[in-house]
């Protein structure tokens, strides 16, 4: 383990990759402080040029600036406009954004800003320590047990969906799946649902599915309904803490820093749900005085949700970089890049390739530092960019999205299937489907054919299902997970009805 | 039927016709040595298909119930938003997909980005102009010298 993290200082102290984790984490604060624009968006948008330059570690290292730069510059516009930028930092406006009324903005941001540096730090921190584990025991994995794996993976992303929506999300990646079949596949020798199109040989690009899914809808959801983005002018100052608040918020951040974590490493779950419910079990363990300050402004009630969102983005890398098997939209678009840079994530990661996954765990603590010094000095001035005028923003975005079709596959006709993908998702996300299962089902369909073909072809038939137990024990679980949410609120509806609860 | 039925509906469709090519067309050129193989080019399009079929039913027959809650954009509403704003950028996009080409990217780019602009109720045109003009050959600069990939600048009549 010393070795390695010797050879990821050296990797990620080189003058370029420093400079990347530089550019990423200000681009992603930037973009991330916009209303509107998620994480998911912004990497979509940098993909192209992440890919071109080549160096996969240099890639990684600046798309995962860019995700952690997004979370801090959504906790800003979270607290100083009450307009979350990013889902996973909704629940930081709770709390902040009072603060940021009661004059207390450069507090809030600062306490921000520490929690995040801590939860992003103890992260990565966690990440080094079980990320080797967790891959060796990957190592005896057979295509067997990948195939179950994946499609654990896949239902838990379903089950942690929400109550009513975990059909929704099954169709989701479903279709996902489905679009991952078209085209000429790497085992058969044949196109398949191509319908003749000369264009869909090589498949749907992965690109423009992700700029079509994410980037195109929140574009046009702008444009639909334009926010109202008229925050507090006022200066921002006092950004000074004392000694007894960070003695009442340092057990705050410890524990929703590990709690954190273990959320984000859970397929499905991530930032969102981490930092709703680090500040709901945060709340629930404080003193009487305390509970009623949450809401209208508890130092508490901010650093919880900071601490357990960044920790949470750190730990959506343990099954990215030790499976191969993304949890999130976000990594799964980092998982499309790495295998458009021809790498494979999953556990020969750190054998073939150490020096890639030791220089993004190092890039993670430079990162978290480069935020910190970062937002605590320029906060009250990168505030400013909330008023590029939306008139420009908008049509720049689309471009963007344009741009990156264009140079991912150069091809126009990407570009035809990009607007159509869009006007597809925008009415998906209308009706309340959600999106990113269809990326994470995209991107995992190819690996999934490919590991159920070598399975099957190792058993001759359908049998590998029940003569590697492992593989039964997990598909149980795929199972469970998928049927788990229904049984409970059926249970629950019958409670409701006053039916007794039997069989 | 509220709008997330319909879409179930059409994906049920999709799905259907999906399974149709799965399990009725695509086995016929299949070559002989390879009806040997325990998997077949259609085997897991075929699994797909009826998990599909399954999952789409579910939410096109309302078994799963979920609670209504105020979204952040309702569909009922939409003739209060900008829906006319929303149609034109899409046109513009595909415009500039059909323009790309021919007209040459720093054309292309720039009306793109001023009409876009326009149609967002911009008309400041000593602001509009040079940012766009600046915006286009920036991005063309940086993508045909830095990074290296071509694109054709100028309209296919005047230059390469």
């Amino acid at each position: 383990m010393l070795e390695g993290l010797l050879i990821g200082l050296q990797t990620a102290f080189s003058i370029q990759n420093l400079l990347m984790v530089i550019a990423g984490c200000l681009i992603g604060t930037f973009i991330g402080m916009l209303p509107g624009l998620g994480p998911m968006s912004i990497i979509a948008i940098m993909i192209p040029v992440a890919i071109s330059m080549g160096d996969p570690s240099a890639a990684l290292i600046l798309l995962a600036g860019v995700y952690y730069g997004a979370i801090f510059g959504g906790s800003t516009s979270s607290i100083l406009l009450n307009a979350p930028g990013v889902a996973g930092t909704v629940a930081s406006s709770f709390d902040g954004y009072p603060m940021a009324q009661q004059g207390k903005a450069g507090k809030a941001l600062t306490i921000a800003a520490i929690a995040s540096f801590a939860g992003g730090t103890i992260g990565a921190i966690l990440l080094m320590i079980f990320a080797p584990v967790l891959s060796s025991v990957a190592l005896i994995f057979h295509s067997a047990e990948y195939f179950a794996l994946m499609v654990v993976g896949l239902s838990a992303i379903a089950a942690f969906a929400g109550t009513g929506q975990v059909a929704k999300a099954m169709i989701m990646t479903l279709l996902g799946l489905i679009m991952a079949t078209v085209g000429e596949g790497a085992l058969f020798n044949m196109p398949r649902f191509t319908m003749g199109i000369m264009d869909l040989q090589s498949g749907f690009g992965f690109i423009t599915l992700a700029m079509a899914m994410f980037a195109l809808p929140e574009a046009l959801f702008l444009v639909l309904k334009p926010k109202n983005l008229q925050g507090d002018e006022g200066e921002i100052k006092d950004l000074r803490i004392t000694r007894t608040e960070a003695k009442a918020i340092a057990p705050v951040i410890g524990r929703q820093s590990l709690q954190g974590f273990f959320i984000g490493v859970l397929p499905g779950a991530g930032a969102t749900i981490a930092s709703f419910l680090g500040y709901a079990v945060e709340r629930n363990i404080a003193t009487k005085d305390e509970q009623e300050q949450f809401g209208k402004g508890s130092i508490k009630g901010l650093a919880a949700p900071e601490s357990a969102n960044n920790a949470a983005c750190t730990g959506s890398f343990v099954p990215l970089l030790t499976l191969g098997i993304p949890g999130s939209g976000t990594t799964a678009i980092l998982l499309g890049a790495l295998i458009a840079l021809n790498v494979t994530p999953g556990p020969r990661l750190m054998i073939d390739e150490p020096q890639i996954f030791w220089a993004v765990i190092m890039s993670m603590f430079i990162g978290n530092l480069v935020l910190l010094i970062l937002n605590l000095p320029l906060i009250p001035y990168i505030a400013k960019i909330l008023a590029v005028p939306r008139n420009y923003l908008i049509p720049f975005i689309l471009f963007f999205t344009l741009m990156g079709a264009y140079i991912g596959q150069n091809n126009a006709t990407e570009l035809l299937l990009l607007v159509g993908f869009g006007i597809c998702a925008t009415a998906l996300k209308f009706a309340d489907y959600p999106l990113a299962p269809l990326l994470i089902g995209f991107i995992l369909g190819g690996m999934m054919e490919d590991n159920f073909s070598r399975a099957m072809q190792l058993y001759d038939g359908i049998g590998f299902i029940w003569e590697r137990p492992m593989t039964l024990g997990l598909l149980v679980i795929a199972a469970i997970l998928v049927v788990l949410p229904s049984y409970r609120a059926r249970r629950a509806k019958h409670r409701a009805a006053g039916v007794a609860d039997g069989d | 039927m509220a709008l997330d039925r319909w879409i179930a509906l059409i994906l049920l469709g999709v799905c259907l016709a999906y399974g149709y090519a799965a399990w009725f067309t695509m086995d016929a050129n299949l070559a002989p040595f390879m009806r040997r193989n325990p998997i077949w080019p259609s085997t897991f399009p075929k699994v797909l298909s009826i998990l599909g079929i399954i999952s789409t039913s579910i939410v096109l027959l309302g078994f799963e119930k979920s609670e209504a809650k105020e979204p952040d954009v309702d569909y009922r509403r939409l003739g209060e938003y900008h829906v006319g704003q929303a149609l034109m950028l899409l046109a513009l996009m595909v415009i500039y997909a059909i323009c790309l080409r021919p007209l040459g990217f720093l054309f292309s780019t720039s009306a793109f980005l001023i009409l876009g602009a326009y149609t967002l109720g911009e008309r400041k045109w000593h602001v509009m102009l040079p940012i766009a003009l600046i915006a286009a050959l920036g991005v063309w600069y940086l993508v045909q010298q830095v990074l290296g990939i071509y694109m054709r600048p100028l309209p296919g009549f005047i230059g390469v």
